[in-house]
């Protein structure tokens, strides 16, 4: 029988080793996996590679993983926030390295990563620093660049509900970049608000079929980063 | 609607927002920019109808919620609570920026740190030692959306111009930009360069010149 449900966040992220290439879903706040980052942080893998729209929250998620020392470099569109300074105090002391990508060529390469298409070209940076020394090809009159797709060794996912195939919903906004990392990792891990069982999901609303799914781990009260940021609340 | 004169000088930010959602035709796909560009959904001209889309997964985005109606997980590309209107749809982010990316946003207001008279756009980092550079989706709506406007202040905090001859910082995309709203002037990018379009009441276009580092075209005379 499958089954990939998972009793507790420990085992589910315990194989993750040093130097590992982790996708992070979520948006700000919106679908970010916090508690399997935290988990993440218990187990202490280190020299990791995070791919993740942004760098986190107050000292909670994602900032607390960075925080600790644990990622050596930050795959990202947008690492400012008004809520963290844990990325910028690291990145100006030369302690983090950082490659910047438009936060749409981001999802093309993780969805390129994850349907085996290595490569693309988008017209997005042409005449910009972040072109600089790649390809660019003339296609029907217009400047493209070319960019690579995107592979983890792991992603680390939330959603609203699955099963124990692995069938996932999602919640509002909170989807974002979800669906598309849970197909560009080896490992894929998932923190569901609701474990239903098998036809619980009616399959016109499953946005993301079992196959890309290895592990779920019911986490049914997640943590909302803001109110721990309003809290003060540093993790550990 | 704002009165828009009224014995002032130049316009406030709202009124830079509600003159550029004039400008929108009627049923438009419109993506909104972080800062002054979030106040366009607030003044839809009457009998015009247009849909917002937020990037990160959002098509039908609402007015804020009303206080402790906010929800973690609906908010905007700015991170702030939003709304989703009747009519509304989620998707996550292949299919957001397929939107963007394949060209079928009619219209972006986006803010800036410069732009020049060729409708170079920079917003995205100051190239300064230190500086922590954050692209979200701006190059990706330059490079795909039809129709750009620009809103922001005519000048910086320190009174240095944003409109130039040629960006200094690092460009967000080439030959982007179509028109220009400001607290003192609504200016097209032609081929022939920077054009007012409009004067704010109270501003004259020797002053709007004064703080201007490229040549600009007077209004045209209709």
């Amino acid at each position: 029988m499958i089954n990939k449900l998972i009793s507790s966040i420990a085992s589910a992220v315990k194989d993750i080793p040093d130097g590992a290439t982790v996708m992070i879903g979520g948006f700000g706040e919106a679908g970010s996996p916090t508690a399997l980052i935290h988990g993440l942080i218990d187990q202490g893998a280190k020299e990791l590679t995070v791919i993740n729209n942004n760098t986190g929250n107050g000292e909670v998620g994602l900032a607390a993983l960075i925080a600790s020392g644990r990622v050596k470099k930050m795959i990202c569109s947008y690492p400012r926030s008004s809520h963290s300074k844990v990325f910028p105090e690291l990145y100006r002391a030369g302690k983090i390295m950082l490659e910047i990508v438009p936060q749409g060529t981001l999802a093309e390469r993780i969805r390129a990563g994850g349907a085996g298409i290595p490569a693309f070209y988008t017209a997005t940076t042409v005449n910009t620093p972040l072109a600089e020394g790649k390809e660019i090809r003339r296609i029907e009159g217009r400047d493209y660049v070319l960019e690579y797709g995107l592979k983890a060794d792991y992603a680390l996912i939330k959603c609203e509900r699955a099963d124990r195939l692995g069938n996932l919903t999602y919640n509002k906004t909170a989807r974002n970049f979800n669906p598309i990392m849970c197909t560009a990792a080896n490992i894929t891990i998932v923190q569901a608000r609701k474990i239903v069982d098998v036809g619980g999901l009616d399959p016109e609303n499953v946005i993301t079929p079992n196959i890309f799914v290895d592990r779920v781990v019911e986490v049914a009260n997640p943590v909302i980063e803001s109110d721990l940021v309003a809290e003060g609340i540093c993790y550990p | 609607m704002l009165p828009m004169t009224g014995g002032m000088k130049g316009w406030t930010r709202e009124q830079m927002a509600m003159r550029a959602a004039m400008d929108i035709p009627d049923g438009s796909y419109v993506n909104l920019g972080i800062g002054i560009p979030e106040l366009v959904a607030k003044f839809v001209p009457e009998g015009r109808e247009f849909i917002y889309h937020t990037e990160n997964g959002l098509l039908g985005m609402g007015p804020e919620p009303a206080p402790g109606a906010e929800d973690s997980e609906l908010i905007n590309a700015g991170k702030k609570a939003v709304t989703a209107l009747p009519g509304a749809s989620f998707f996550h982010h292949c299919d957001s920026f397929t939107m963007i990316r394949g060209g079928h946003i009619d219209v972006c207001v986006l803010g800036a740190m410069q732009i020049s008279q060729y409708g170079d756009l920079a917003n995205w980092s100051t190239g300064a030692k230190g500086a922590i550079p954050a692209v979200g989706g701006a190059m990706d709506l330059v490079a795909g959306v039809k129709t750009i406007f620009v809103i922001s202040q005519h000048t910086t905090k320190n009174g240095a111009a944003k409109l130039v001859e040629k960006c200094s910082y690092p460009l967000t995309g080439k030959q982007v930009v179509t028109r220009i709203f400001t607290n003192l002037a609504i200016i097209d990018v032609t081929p022939e360069g920077f054009r007012v379009r409009e004067l704010a009441p109270g501003i004259g276009f020797e002053e709007v010149c004064a703080k201007t580092d490229a040549p600009l075209l007077p209004l045209e005379e209709t």
